[in-house]
């Protein structure tokens, strides 16, 4: 549908009616009785459950001690995607023997999804860092790579003529011509990879670890708290948030000071 | 500085199994520290032939050769000025002139002072930490010729350079290019399709017939401009009022119409 652009507090005011009529759902379904407190809690106990699991440990540590595991298992498995998926997409993109080296292979890898690595994670690392950073890696790799090496192989050719009549050799090509060139497409790569990540993370720590948000949900499961399921959902939920504005606020940033 | 050669040069492009030739049978030199541009029809493959000189493209027959020697690949010896600036825009004013310095492995202090030289010669003063899309097209543009010059090339390729700004500006360009070309001359192949700026700016004018392109008539200019002592004249429209200049326009618009008509026949 096209109208005329909402307001600010007209949208604002659509998202409060969202949420308002979700929780409003929520509430009525948890109150009716169709399934027992134990399996459907009302959002006030989740509330509740949150507020203690931030004080109380529960699975060997507190709500963010849980979250600070993650997030460096995250922190991991996302920079070693980036310090692998930059150089390899800007290689690609500026030799044409090594795109046709990696492309085949890594074009029919990238669609197992990251979760189906967990055997090989358990098998190699059991509940070591290196599981879910294995698995972490395998999801926000393949978005680091592909958005990489569309941005650098998209560069303008003028740019690349004038790079070779002003001497650039590949590696200064490769840095101050294609990585700058390519670094919108690169930092969209990021915020998919980003997401990408996180939430393999979860499924990782679900099955290999001992700690950890996924970890604290399992063990939530186990003692049949589902208001502890939630809560962990709910950390993820804003974490997972919180890491997208993060990027975001960079995309745009650097959109600015290309005066796009 | 170093003279440009092209020695029955000829270009045939594959265009989906049939054969487009481009450029024919192209001898022209431009001497040592000699100003040549080529006029032509748009398609008359003009362009080709500079990005030849470059190394950007290659000739299918005969050679084109830049101090002697044969062009292989493009290289800091032979700057290029392009049309569309092709500035980096991640760069500032600075970075963009210090680029080619750079692969030539000039020391830094030897490349503050030549950069520096040509901002001030630029007019670029003051822009050093500026990004090219905060610049108007006529400031990019100078620092497109400063970054070629800055590098002392053997010779110099300028491929419509002032085609993409407006009227006004392209006249500040013309004149503060034919002040620098006439103060240190230099080795320059110039590429346009506007007539009054080769006649203005050109030694001498490589006239380029429709595709396939060839050299239908080479024209001395700088024998008429020193007799008639148009650079006493400071201003473009001065040199372009003189009969002397007109005689010469007129003279090269009809052979550019000549081949018009020939088309239309």
């Amino acid at each position: 549908m096209i109208g005329p652009p909402l307001a600010q507090r007209e949208l604002l005011r659509l998202t409060g009616a969202g949420t308002f009529a979700f929780l409003a759902l929520w509430s009525a379904a948890a109150l009716s009785g169709i399934t027992s407190q134990q399996f459907l809690p009302a959002p006030w106990e989740v509330l509740a459950r949150f507020a203690r699991l931030l004080t109380e440990p529960f699975a060997g540590y507190t709500l963010l001690v849980h979250l600070s595991s993650s997030l460096q298992r995250f922190a991991m498995g996302f920079a070693l995607a980036v310090a692998a998926g930059l150089p390899l997409g800007l290689l690609m993109a500026h030799f044409r023997w090594i795109d046709r080296l990696v492309a085949p292979l890594f074009e029919a890898v990238r669609f197992v999804a990251p979760i189906a690595w967990v055997p090989f994670a358990a098998l190699w690392f059991g509940t070591g860092i290196g599981g879910p950073v294995l698995i972490i890696f395998m999801g926000a790799f393949p978005p680091v790579l592909i958005n990489t090496y569309r941005g650098a192989k998209f560069v303008e050719a003028k740019y690349l003529e004038a790079a070779r009549m002003l001497g650039a050799g590949p590696w200064r090509t490769m840095t101050e011509v294609l990585l700058p060139a390519a670094v919108p497409s690169i930092v969209a790569g990021l915020r998919i990879s980003a997401g990408l990540g996180w939430q393999s993370l979860v499924g990782a720590e679900l099955i290999v670890a001992s700690s950890g948000v996924g970890y604290m949900m399992v063990k939530g499961q186990a003692a049949v708290s589902t208001a502890t399921v939630m809560s962990g959902m709910i950390a993820i939920g804003l974490v997972g948030l919180l890491i997208d504005v993060v990027l975001r606020r960079l995309h745009r940033h650097i959109e600015q000071r290309r005066g796009l | 500085m170093a003279n440009i050669q092209f020695q029955r040069v000829g270009r045939v492009f594959r265009q989906g199994g049939t054969e487009v030739v481009a450029l024919e049978d192209i001898d022209l030199e431009v001497q040592d520290r000699e100003f040549v541009a080529i006029v032509g029809p748009s398609g008359c493959g003009k362009t080709t032939c500079l990005r030849m000189a470059a190394g950007l493209d290659h000739a299918t027959s005969g050679s084109v050769r830049v101090g002697g020697v044969e062009v292989k690949s493009p290289g800091p010896d032979r700057a290029v000025v392009f049309q569309q600036f092709a500035l980096f825009p991640w760069k500032t004013v600075w970075d963009n002139i210090e680029f080619g310095l750079v692969s030539l492995g000039v020391d830094v202090a030897e490349r503050r002072r030549r950069i520096e030289h040509y901002i001030a010669l630029m007019g670029l003063a003051g822009y050093e930490r500026a990004f090219p899309h905060q610049l108007s097209g006529g400031m990019q543009q100078r620092v497109a010729i400063a970054r070629a010059y800055v590098l002392d090339p053997k010779v110099l390729l300028m491929d419509e350079p002032f085609g993409a700004l407006d009227a006004q500006t392209r006249v500040v360009m013309q004149e503060e290019l034919v002040r620098l070309a006439r103060r240190h001359p230099r080795t320059v192949l110039f590429i346009t399709h506007a007539v009054e700026e080769a006649v203005y700016l050109a030694d001498r004018i490589a006239v380029m017939t429709r595709r396939p392109g060839r050299i239908r008539e080479v024209i001395d200019v700088k024998s008429v401009r020193e007799s008639e002592r148009w650079d006493a004249l400071e201003r473009i429209e001065d040199v372009m009022d003189q009969p002397s200049f007109v005689h010469l326009r007129t003279h090269i618009w009809k052979l550019l119409r000549e081949q018009q008509g020939e088309q239309a026949h």
